[in-house]
């Protein structure tokens, strides 16, 4: 098989209230896409607060049961409920990176034993020498040294650094996918770029393949490399992420680049809510809808 | 322009520190240091800066919101209220609580603390503001549901638990908390920082209509520099406590005079643009220990021996720009900024 991750018709549905009038939530709602091993890339899927990205990543990761169709890893399903062995094996190929730094790291542990654990586990080392390389080797990798971040403790480092060590922490045993999940919306403006660009890093020059999950558009361009947008659940536009953010077809991809604030307006302030988009949006979700394709590779939902 | 504006508020070289003494160690952390600024009657005004620079610190001070160890060491703070001039950190208990909401208000960061989660958001209203609007009751709940109306929110929302609103209508209710009393003075902290990049857009045209309509003057604090281009008339950048560039937001962003102003600006990537974007190297310096003279010379790239030993002060390079900096001469902006969509919005609107 040469895909690292098929992602196959997947819908999540959670339940919400009691065993009378139980109402179903469609967090996610039939999504298919690939991921290529030959060609590393960072493939992004964007959507508001609410659109099932994270919902998506959790079921990626194996942190949820998808409750119609399947993923396959490497062609083999991607199963809950498996041997500790094969859940080991799992998760040296695909590795989670999280929102806010300071709450994935334990404050009263020093940052370097989620590093030792994870070089013991997955890498099987022994030896203080060995473990203490391997964690050099992938601190490098993210601008960092041991010796920087040896015995100190998650307050000790800033927001940036912390998430280039849950960064490397996810490195160390040499995935192939790496799931982050917003990982520079907790981080400073001057410190985000640096972020941003270890991502890109690690595709040209590493080979890691990244699913990067955003909401922010501008960032989504800069490094992306394929794009799916999502909506309650839905995906109305997918394809190459600069055709699609250069021009977006979809009315909802149209209203969230229409949304995003441009320093272009500065001083000029422009805040005028794009009204007529909303309204055509909420016209389109009532109906029935379908994918199709475009001539340049995108796929866009429209109505039936 | 600026200047036939009346000051509705002067801050002169103000100085606030954490001072803290624990088992006999003594430790002060300077998180505003040495701040002059003023803010002109119906404007916006946007600070920006990282978290730990310090501009939290100074809005507290701003709002009468400081308890030890935060301390006013030097320096004074004064607001003017149509004449009635009041330094909320020296005044009286009553003489601040007299002007609290009714003339200063101030909308927070995180929407869900804000709102008592317990009680319905119509209680919080009265809470908030019946004190200070001082209205008979019925005469009370009209003018709250016109406010409300006026904010497109529907009245039923006084009958809700904040949990039952989302997070965008949340933030909108606590802009209409914070404006209900037409306060001409409005702190805003992070406001629109938790929500989406839609909902986002919605909440700010909706503080900068208020604004406009109440002729209110705002102070606006986020690190999101494309927030500040689109909703200030002027920008202040704070670094490790102290004011590095001020000026209107505009020229502010065309042409930055302080490297670390340029870095800002240039570091957001943009829809269109493809070019590498630089990250800039080291982190915001600890506030408790600042490097010596200029604080942003350990990690500026034209950094020189006398940045390292003098403290650059604040000059005026000319129609209200100020920059800290001994080498302005030597910044140029790194990106150029396209033509603006829109070219409406207004009186000041620089050519």
């Amino acid at each position: 098989m040469n895909d690292i991750l098929e992602v196959r018709n997947v819908t999540k549905r959670f339940g919400m209230g009691g065993v009378f009038g139980r109402n179903h939530i469609t967090a996610v709602n039939d999504v298919s896409f690939t991921i290529e091993a030959e060609k590393p890339e960072i493939f992004t899927i964007v959507g508001e607060s609410g659109s099932g990205k994270t919902t998506l990543a959790r079921m990626i990761l194996r942190l949820e049961t998808p409750s119609e169709g399947e993923i396959l890893f490497h062609g083999t399903r991607v199963d809950l409920r498996a041997s500790r062995a094969e859940r080991l094996k799992f998760m040296h190929e695909v590795q989670p990176v999280f929102q806010n730094p300071f709450e994935a790291f334990n404050p009263l542990k020093e940052v370097d034993r989620y590093l030792i654990s994870t070089a013991r586990t997955f890498l099987k080392l022994t030896k203080q020498s060995d473990i203490e390389q391997a964690m050099d080797d992938a601190l490098q990798k993210v601008g960092l040294s041991y010796a920087e971040v040896k015995g100190r403790f998650a307050h000790e480092l800033s927001g940036g650094q912390l998430q280039r060590v849950s960064i490397a922490r996810a490195l160390i045993c040499n995935p192939t996918l790496l799931i982050a999940d917003e990982p520079v919306s907790m981080v400073d403006a001057s410190l985000r770029m640096a972020i941003v660009n270890l991502l890109k890093s690690l595709r040209d020059d590493f080979g890691v393949s990244v699913i990067y999950i955003t909401h922010d558009l501008a960032t989504a361009y800069y490094i992306a490399d394929r794009i799916i947008i999502m909506q309650k659940g839905d995906v109305v536009e997918m394809g190459p992420a600069r055709a699609v953010l250069d021009n977006p077809e979809h009315p909802y991809a149209r209203l969230l680049k229409e949304s995003v604030l441009s320093i272009d307006d500065a001083g000029y302030g422009d805040l005028d809510p794009a009204t007529e988009l909303m309204d055509q949006i909420n016209k389109d979700r009532t109906g029935r809808t379908k994918m199709v394709t475009r001539d340049d590779g995108r796929l866009v939902r429209v109505a039936e | 322009m600026a200047e036939q504006k009346q000051d509705v508020l002067q801050v002169r070289n103000l100085k606030a520190y954490y001072q803290m003494a624990y088992f006999g160690v003594e430790r002060e952390v300077r998180a505003v240091d040495d701040i002059t600024m003023s803010i002109h009657e119906n404007e916006v005004y946007g600070i920006a800066g990282e978290s730990s620079s310090g501009k939290t610190s100074f809005i507290k001070v701003l709002a009468a919101a400081i308890r030890p160890p935060l301390r006013v060491v030097d320096g004074e703070v004064e607001f003017n209220f149509g004449g009635q001039k009041i330094d909320p950190n020296k005044a009286s208990k009553e003489e601040v609580d007299a002007i609290r909401w009714s003339k200063l208000s101030y909308i927070m960061q995180g929407s869900m603390s804000v709102l008592n989660p317990v009680r319905k958001i119509g209680r919080s209203f009265e809470d908030f503001a019946f004190k200070p609007m001082g209205l008979p009751r019925a005469e009370f709940n009209s003018r709250v549901a016109a406010h409300l109306e006026r904010l497109k929110l529907s009245p039923n929302v006084l009958n809700a638990y904040p949990h039952e609103l989302s997070g965008g209508m949340r933030q909108r209710v606590t802009i209409a908390l914070a404006t209900v009393c037409q306060p001409q003075f409005i702190i805003a902290d992070e406001p629109t920082t938790a929500l989406d990049v839609v909902v986002q857009k919605d909440v700010l045209s909706m503080i900068r209509t208020v604004q406009q309509e109440m002729r209110a003057s705002v102070i606006f604090v986020t690190h999101d520099m494309s927030v500040h281009a689109n909703i200030t008339d002027r920008v202040g950048i704070i670094y490790a406590g102290r004011l590095v560039e001020e000026g209107p937001t505009r020229q502010l962003f065309a042409q930055p005079k302080h490297p670390y102003t340029a870095h800002l600006v240039a570091s957001l990537p943009r829809i269109g643009d493809t070019r590498e974007r630089p990250a800039l190297e080291g982190r915001p310096p600890n506030l408790s220990d600042p490097p010596k003279g200029c604080r942003f010379h350990p990690r500026c790239p034209l950094a020189t021996d006398r940045c390292k030993q003098e403290n650059p002060p604040l000059v005026d390079m000319g129609e209200g720009h100020r920059v800290a900096c001994f080498h302005t001469d030597k910044v140029k902006p790194l990106i150029e900024l396209g033509q603006p969509k829109v070219t409406r919005m207004a009186e000041g609107a620089p050519a």
